[in-house]
């Protein structure tokens, strides 16, 4: 174990800070979900890995800008998520077999990525690549730095429409008690499909933000389940800003776990955190 | 979902089935030497080597209800036990594999006794956080020597010669191994455990104050799924020869284990030995035949398909029909009288149940309030007060489903206060709920003997049955002893808690509420059954606002009012105090 120079932990931090935004967006709608909805959506994980391929074959295969994606697979993905919660609603799965249900069509997507795009590793190279710049002896990434603005800004705007709009409080309301919701005069079923299919769109969007960040290659899918998980239930089920704080938290702490022990001791952070909020603070997870 | 079907009775050499699987064992064993080719050997191992994961897996997860995502952790821990002491320390093969297996069983037992405190740690989240936990075991084995990075060969370990080639070799272990989960598993199923689990899993917290000692039980299911899962990766080990961290700790395991399990059905011993051979089938010939992708998402596929439309599995499908029809035992034999011997109501004898000062928050709201009463032995004791004023409370400290925040409480001279709900029921304890809690998986005859085995009575299996028939008799119920409590209309699941309550044969059973929501009619009946059970030698403390019942049953009452005792006495005395009348009806106005 070596102590790295402060320019090293600054940037490690600045790096654990982005990587966490991403946690963030991933967990957004997972969260959404898991809070309001009572589902565990594995899918979700599919869903990101999609959209990543999709923006990355828009952007390398027809030249699309990969910003402009933004405009098309969040949409398509929302009608995805409406379709997959009409089925679910109509089936009356409880939440833990939706967990199963979603896993089994996480492998369904992962076997048609894989089917379409190959195993092999897929890289989106576009004109933002290679940008950035520097802020004193700190290097800036720029698609880093889109993926923290996109995470930021939207968590925000989830967070004061839940508070702010009729349509917010009203799926506030339905996920506290669904059956008095009702008798309020909320349209469950009707929320719950525009619900599931922000969720599916936020999942979109994250996708396209992993392209621009990462490599892509199928078998990872399920690699992050398990960090995103954990920053979710560190930020509170249902939450719009928690996923991100938390996620920022356990990016933070890996990188610097990184970057003074090995990065393969990484993992231990999050889980060792998840476990930890598990047993002490399980009512919180719960609420 | 269809109640666990039939228990057989125990004995196992006398089993009616055991003639056909010992022939069945004795066949497969001897397959090595039939010539068959690898491919066989090498497929076989797979069905043999996901019967042991997957069926005890269900050992904890599908009988109590606590589905674990962490079965890789500990597949992962035999796997690695083995590969380091036969690879790295040239131990003989075999010998690797029971500390393989203790290892397992161990890092189950230390992970269950601090999981298991945790009351919220229920369903999704301990799924996750066993997954958490195999993250984190993953982590420290790469990044310790036990693997360090580069995995673990080995192809320099002799396989030991227990076949004719050592593919059949490792069929073989594999078998052994699969033959002693499916016994065991049977073996659990069947016995007191295996009938406390199926409680814990439709509702712990009335399993525990039933007198099912929930904590232990949970223990010993997580520690011996643990040490079969700590098996099979030890066997696992020889049969990859190399062994990596990313290979042995994914999200693999887990989910084909859980998968395999859904899809033979959980409620069932040998569920997720269908599940195993059905799914590795699938793959074996998927991937043999047609593009593996195909068969990934195939599986994937079905898994969605098995949950929509057949969530209780191939084997909960197929034994849906075969329900048990309900026995109707011959039942000459009378209902047997409590063990204590008849008191006079009146008679000031030592009391049975003495409580002092107790008292109970709930995050700063005082439930109870310092209060202090004794029951005498074979008295009728009604507890009266308005909503809110802390009887029900009272009833669920004194019966361990709440612990105490102060206070002391005596039964038969002996301290309550700290012990866990299944030692307190195991004492001679006894309770309803107000709103009736049956265990909703179990038939309404399993109920009821299930308390029987687990009360203060703690009659062995088949005694408890028969109890349970006289207890049903008891209370009218037995036309419905082969019925769901989701079929019983409320008068029936109100008698149905009474029966329960009274299969544990206690000395004080505290009654909460039994009438209300009941007609007339239905009223009358439950006061003359009330009477009857006090005849038989028990003592009774009720919670009652049916006045017209306190009156016709109740020796004495005690009245609570915010969460002190603030009369007590015959009723008709008790009914003029001052401040009783102020307690229901607030301060006269020209007072």
């Amino acid at each position: 174990m070596t102590l790295p120079s402060l320019n090293l932990l600054l940037q490690s931090i600045l790096s654990g800070i982005f990587i966490g935004a991403l946690y963030g967006l991933i967990g957004l709608g997972l969260g959404l979900a898991w809070g309001l909805l009572r589902q565990i959506n594995l899918a979700h994980f599919g869903l990101l890995f999609l959209g990543a391929y999709l923006s990355y074959h828009m952007a390398t295969v027809w030249g699309i800008d990969p910003l402009l994606t933004l405009l098309v697979i969040p949409p398509l993905f929302f009608v995805f998520g409406v379709v997959m919660q009409w089925l679910l609603a109509r089936f009356e799965v409880s939440p833990f077999n939706s967990l199963l249900i979603t896993f089994g069509i996480a492998v369904v997507m992962e076997s048609a990525i894989q089917a379409v795009w190959t195993a092999d590793f897929r890289r989106l190279e576009s004109h933002y690549s290679q940008m950035r710049f520097t802020v004193g002896s700190l290097y800036v990434p720029v698609p880093e730095l889109l993926t923290l603005v996109l995470s930021a800004g939207i968590a925000i705007l989830i967070w004061a429409a839940m508070r702010y709009t009729d349509l917010g409080k009203a799926m506030r309301a339905m996920a506290e008690d669904a059956p008095i919701a009702a008798a309020f005069g909320i349209n469950q079923k009707g929320l719950s499909l525009v619900l599931a299919g922000i969720c599916a769109a936020l999942a979109g969007v994250a996708g396209i933000c992993l392209a621009l960040t990462f490599t892509l290659t199928p078998s990872q899918i399920f690699a992050w389940v398990g960090v995103v998980f954990a920053a979710v239930m560190l930020g509170g089920l249902g939450s719009a800003i928690g996923p991100l704080v938390a996620g920022m938290i356990i990016g933070v702490s890996e990188a610097i776990t990184m970057a003074v022990a090995s990065p393969s001791w990484a993992p231990i952070v999050s889980f060792s955190l998840l476990i930890l909020v598990l047993l002490f603070r399980p009512g919180k997870i719960r609420a | 979902m269809s109640p666990p079907p039939g228990r057989p009775k125990e004995g196992l050499a006398s089993h009616p089935a055991m003639l056909p699987a010992a022939l069945a064992i004795a066949l497969l064993a001897a397959l090595p030497w039939l010539g068959l080719p690898a491919f066989y050997e090498s497929f076989l191992y797979l069905v043999c080597h996901w019967t042991i994961l997957a069926v005890s897996w269900n050992i904890l997860s599908g009988y109590s209800g606590y589905f674990s995502f962490g079965h890789g952790a500990f597949f992962g821990v035999g796997m690695y036990a083995s590969a380091y002491l036969a690879a790295n320390l040239g131990w003989p093969f075999l010998l690797t594999l029971a500390p393989a297996a203790a290892l397992a069983a161990l890092l189950g037992l230390a992970l269950g006794a601090v999981v298991f405190r945790v009351k919220a740690v229920r369903g999704e989240l301990f799924a996750l956080l066993t997954l958490a936990v195999t993250f984190v075991v993953a982590t420290v084995v790469l990044n310790t020597p036990i693997d360090g990075g580069p995995g673990v060969y080995l192809h320099s370990v002799a396989v030991p010669e227990i076949g004719p080639t050592p593919s059949s070799s490792l069929y073989l272990m594999a078998l052994a191994g699969a033959v002693a989960t499916l016994a065991i598993a049977w073996r659990i199923f069947v016995a007191r455990l295996g009938i406390g689990l199926f409680a814990i899993h439709d509702d712990e917290d009335v399993a525990e104050v039933m007198g099912v000692p929930t904590y232990r039980y949970k223990l010993v299911a997580f520690g011996t799924s643990c040490a079969l899962a700590g098996l099979a990766g030890g066997i696992h080990a020889l049969f990859v020869t190399y062994v990596t961290v990313a290979e042995t700790f994914n999200i693999t395991v887990p989910l084909t284990v859980v998968l395999m399990s859904v899809l033979g059905g959980v409620r069932h011993w040998a569920g997720p030995a269908v599940g195993a051979l059905a799914i590795t089938s699938l793959h074996y010939f998927f991937t043999a035949g047609i593009d593996p992708l195909v068969g990934r998402a195939a599986v994937g596929a079905i898994l969605v398909a098995v949950i929509l439309f057949m969530p209780q599995g191939i084997l909960g499908f197929l034994l849906k029909r075969r329900r048990p029809q309900a026995r109707p035992a011959a039942s000459t034999a009378a209902v047997p009288a409590a063990p204590t011997r008849r008191a006079a109501p009146s008679g000031r004898s030592a009391p049975l149940l003495q409580v002092r000062n107790l008292s109970k928050s709930f995050k700063g709201v005082r439930a109870l309030d310092s209060v202090s009463l004794d029951v005498y032995p074979g008295e009728i004791l009604g507890l009266l007060g308005p909503n809110g004023s802390g009887k029900s409370t009272f009833i669920n400290v004194v019966s361990g489903h709440f612990p105490a925040s102060g206070g002391d409480i005596q039964f038969e001279g002996r301290d309550l206060v700290g012990l866990p709900a299944h030692r307190i029921a195991r004492s001679g304890i006894a309770r309803t709920y107000q709103i009736p809690r049956p265990f909703a998986h179990m038939s309404v005859l399993q109920n009821v003997s299930l308390v029987a085995m687990f009360g203060g009575a703690a009659l062995d299996q088949r005694r408890a049955l028969e109890q349970a028939w006289q207890w049903l008799d008891f209370t009218g119920l037995r036309d419905k002893a082969g019925a769901l409590p989701d079929e019983l209309n409320l008068h029936q699941r109100k008698f149905l808690e009474l029966a329960r309550a009274l299969a544990a044969r206690p000395r004080l059973v505290l009654l909460d509420e039994v009438l209300s929501g009941l007609t007339p009619g239905e009223i009358n009946d439950a006061i003359e059954l009330i009477r009857r059970i006090r005849d038989r030698g028990a003592t009774i403390v009720f919670v009652e606002h049916v006045m017209r019942a306190v009156v016709a049953l109740a020796d004495r009452v005690v009245v609570l009012n915010h969460g002190r005792l603030i009369a007590e006495g015959p009723c008709e005395s008790v009914m003029k105090d001052s401040e009783v009348v102020r307690a229901y009806l607030g301060a006269p106005a020209h007072a």
